[in-house]
């Protein structure tokens, strides 16, 4: 039976088991929403295009599936670009759809037109220009196969408004074949071998686990090797829920925001498992620098990722899960001596949590942000989804939230995207219904895509969004106190909203803290109630983020606030 | 260090852009480049010539063998390979030059392809040095214009 490209595309996106999308229409999109009509797939209209990539990225991280976003041609897929960016950096399967012109206008300047295969070819990891209606269903399928494995990412696929007029039979190969694209999934054996000759060999061992744990689903298998091995774990920001924020063997994130403990002892220890991860230098601070007594085992997906930043010892290439199934099982062969010879160390690394452990001035009367994150992670669920914008609010989370489960924390950690975290709680909370979904937002962030009100009031999805309102850009104003003599260029917020009448005016329920005292009953009243709700609080405004690795230093030299000695002599290292 | 690198592709549009754009998105610069058919028509052969450190290199490989558009990568200078260029190079002749012009060609087994009264057109093939050594040679007379090929290479069988 012959079928428009439109309903092809439809069909296809429904055996691949999409029920949900998030898109804008437009022109050369006008089949495909006709098509559309009636399908059976749930489509979500953001109000901006970049909220829709966003919300099919929180839909994916926090599912496990792929999420799809779609947009017309021109300024349509421009404003994806950011989305696709965000979930490119964070190895985010997503599969995003853009119209183009028709294929006989393509090149010529027409109305909408953009090269956008050309504009994200660095952001994507593949494209598809359809050239034929014919050549739809194959590409659909491929391109969610592309996405969703390997080291996961966005595929983009470009639609031109003839393609997806013209006719054809409907036809999905029977299974995806492309000789290009074999990624290797089991870890070599005699590599994983040599690793767990480093675990014997070792007396200083860390696990440096990053996002690939929780996108292989492999939190089970890291906290058997933790355990068995009595090795202490760190997580990059993205790693944050692969392993209980609340087990003895957890400390906390590393990197420029980490805590005391987790840098000391990765930079003290003997031997770093890096598990998922991939040495940002967020991370490693000064790479020289990093750990300079360590050997370093890196068990990652992409053999890209290894050696890419720093020299590899012992690498794994393979799936996190499977690699780490296949080490606990020859590891319990061996002879558990492991928690004697670990003793010393854990000792050692329980000294360094009891000298600097994350503080703040807990008997401020002002509401310190660090204190509301605390509360909130203690009234919350332990299920709920914490998404983040980015920079101060961010961080704070990081240090504060307790993770326990993997999938529960959406955040922009490699691109760093200020308005993702809003549109990502909103896809999130799409994937489930059920659960609490926060967005954790900074007074400056939540600017860039708080249109989206309008979106979630639409539906009555209960999204929360928890604004720390310190009427600066507060992560841009601490570099500025630290660096640049406090002089607060273009920082300052002076002009901001009324957060709570515009919720009011979206029709969402909005309600404002200045007293510390009030900050649990609000906190409270904002889970409890049974719909959407904007909740700011006036926080302290110049607290900052510590301890703090800064640019260039090596990952042991932390400061720990602005009045501290350390600071004037960090300023000269700038 | 030069490093010679062999990619076979998919042959699509937008494929050569993706492997370029490789380059161009870290900054190292491409020496040269040619691209063809090889003799199954779906597949091109890119033959990349670039300059960089061990680690460089081992990074950009890993990167084109990630690009789902490419079979197959291989760093022909940890092998035995043979490199050709071709170019067709117009030299500046005059009735007092024209005879070294043409003997020079004749020791570098050139071909003429186009004479004017003012010029000859050659066509030249061979490794690097060879080609740099024929330039060098004619440059004194006047090269009014050259177009290279780029490098392709293939690796020795023994």
């Amino acid at each position: 039976m012959q079928m428009t490209g439109a309903q092809i595309l439809v069909q296809s996106l429904k055996d691949e088991g999409v029920d949900i999308m998030f898109g804008y229409p437009g022109g050369v999109l006008l089949d495909f929403y006709d098509a559309l009509f009636n399908s059976g797939i749930r489509h979500i209209l953001p109000k901006h295009e970049q909220a829709a990539a966003h919300a099919a990225d929180g839909y994916a991280r926090s599912s496990g599936r792929v999420g799809v976003c779609i947009a017309t041609s021109g300024p349509g897929a421009t404003n994806l670009v950011t989305g696709v960016a965000t979930a490119y950096m964070d190895s985010v399967p997503l599969v995003v759809l853009t119209g183009q012109v028709a294929t006989h206008m393509i090149g010529g300047d027409a109305f909408q037109e953009a090269d956008i295969i050309g504009i994200t070819r660095p952001v994507t990891k593949h494209s598809y220009l359809v050239m034929k209606t014919e050549d739809i269903a194959r590409i659909v399928q491929e391109a969610f196969h592309i996405a969703s494995t390997g080291r996961p990412g966005p595929v983009l696929v470009d639609l031109p408004k003839d393609v997806l007029a013209g006719k054809a039979k409907y036809h999905r190969p029977k299974s995806v074949n492309i000789r290009g694209y074999k990624p290797k999934v089991e870890g070599h054996l005699g590599q994983i071998r040599r690793v767990i000759n480093e675990i014997k060999k070792a007396r200083k061992a860390v696990i440096y686990a990053g996002g690939g744990v929780i996108l292989s689903d492999a939190s089970g298998e890291l906290l058997k090797l933790a355990e068995f091995n009595q090795i202490p774990v760190t997580n990059t920001l993205l790693g944050l829920g692969s392993f209980p924020a609340d087990h003895p063997l957890f400390l906390g994130m590393l990197g420029m925001h980490g805590t005391y403990r987790a840098n000391m002892t990765i930079h003290e220890s003997d031997l770093i498992l890096a598990i998922g991860a991939r040495f940002d230098d967020r991370v490693t601070g000064n790479i020289a620098k990093f750990a300079p007594n360590a050997r370093i085992v890196h068990i990652d997906i992409d053999p890209s990722a290894i050696s890419k930043n720093i020299v590899v010892h012992v690498p794994v290439v393979g799936d996190v899960k499977g690699v780490l199934k296949e080490l606990n099982s020859l590891l319990k062969r061996e002879e558990p001596v492991w928690g004697e010879i670990r003793e010393k160390w854990l000792a050692q690394v329980r000294q360094w949590s009891e000298e600097r452990p994350l503080s703040y001035d807990r008997d401020s009367h002002q509401i310190k942000p660090q204190h509301v994150i605390e509360r909130l992670s203690e009234l919350a669920p332990d299920d709920a989804i914490i998404a983040t914008e980015v920079g101060q609010n961010q961080m704070w989370t990081a240090q504060f939230y307790k993770f326990n489960r993997p999938r529960t924390l959406l955040s922009s950690g490699g691109l760093g995207t200020m308005g993702y975290g809003f549109p990502a709680a909103m896809g999130a909370q799409f994937a489930n219904p059920g659960r609490l979904v926060v967005d954790i937002a900074g007074d400056a962030s939540i600017q860039m895509n708080i249109q989206e009100l309008a979106t979630i009031a639409q539906h009555n999805l209960p999204v929360k969004i928890l604004i720390l309102n310190n009427c600066f850009l507060g992560m841009v104003r601490q570099w500025q106190e630290l660096f640049y003599d406090a002089r607060y260029s273009s920082t300052c917020l002076a002009s901001n909203p009324d957060f709570v009448k515009i919720a009011e005016a979206y029709g969402v329920k909005g309600i404002r803290v200045e007293e510390k005292k009030d900050v649990d009953a609000a906190l409270t009243e904002m889970i409890k109630h049974d719909g959407p709700v904007v909740l700011e609080v006036m926080v302290d405004r110049e607290e900052g983020v510590y301890p703090m690795v800064p640019a260039g230093a090596a990952s042991s030299d932390m400061i720990f606030g602005p009045k501290r000695k350390e600071e004037k002599k960090l300023k000269a290292v700038k | 260090m030069k490093h010679t690198i062999s990619v076979t592709v998919e042959n699509r549009p937008g494929v050569l852009s993706r492997v370029v754009g490789l380059f161009s998105g870290r900054g190292f610069n491409i020496e040269s480049l040619s691209v063809g058919e090889t003799i199954d028509p779906e597949i091109s052969r890119i033959t990349i010539v670039t300059r960089g450190d061990d680690r460089i290199i081992e990074q950009v490989t890993k990167q084109l063998r990630k690009l789902v558009d490419v079979i197959k990568v291989t760093d022909l200078t940890d092998l035995n390979f043979v490199d050709r260029e071709l170019i067709l190079i117009k030299i500046s002749a005059t009735e007092k030059t024209k005879a070294e012009i043409l003997r020079i060609n004749d020791i570098f087994r050139g071909k003429i392809v186009d004479v004017s009264p003012a010029s000859y057109t050659f066509e030249i093939t061979g490794d690097e040095s060879k080609i740099q050594a024929f330039i060098r040679l004619v440059k004194p007379f006047g090269v009014k214009e050259i177009a290279r090929t780029g490098k392709v290479a293939v690796s020795r069988e023994l």
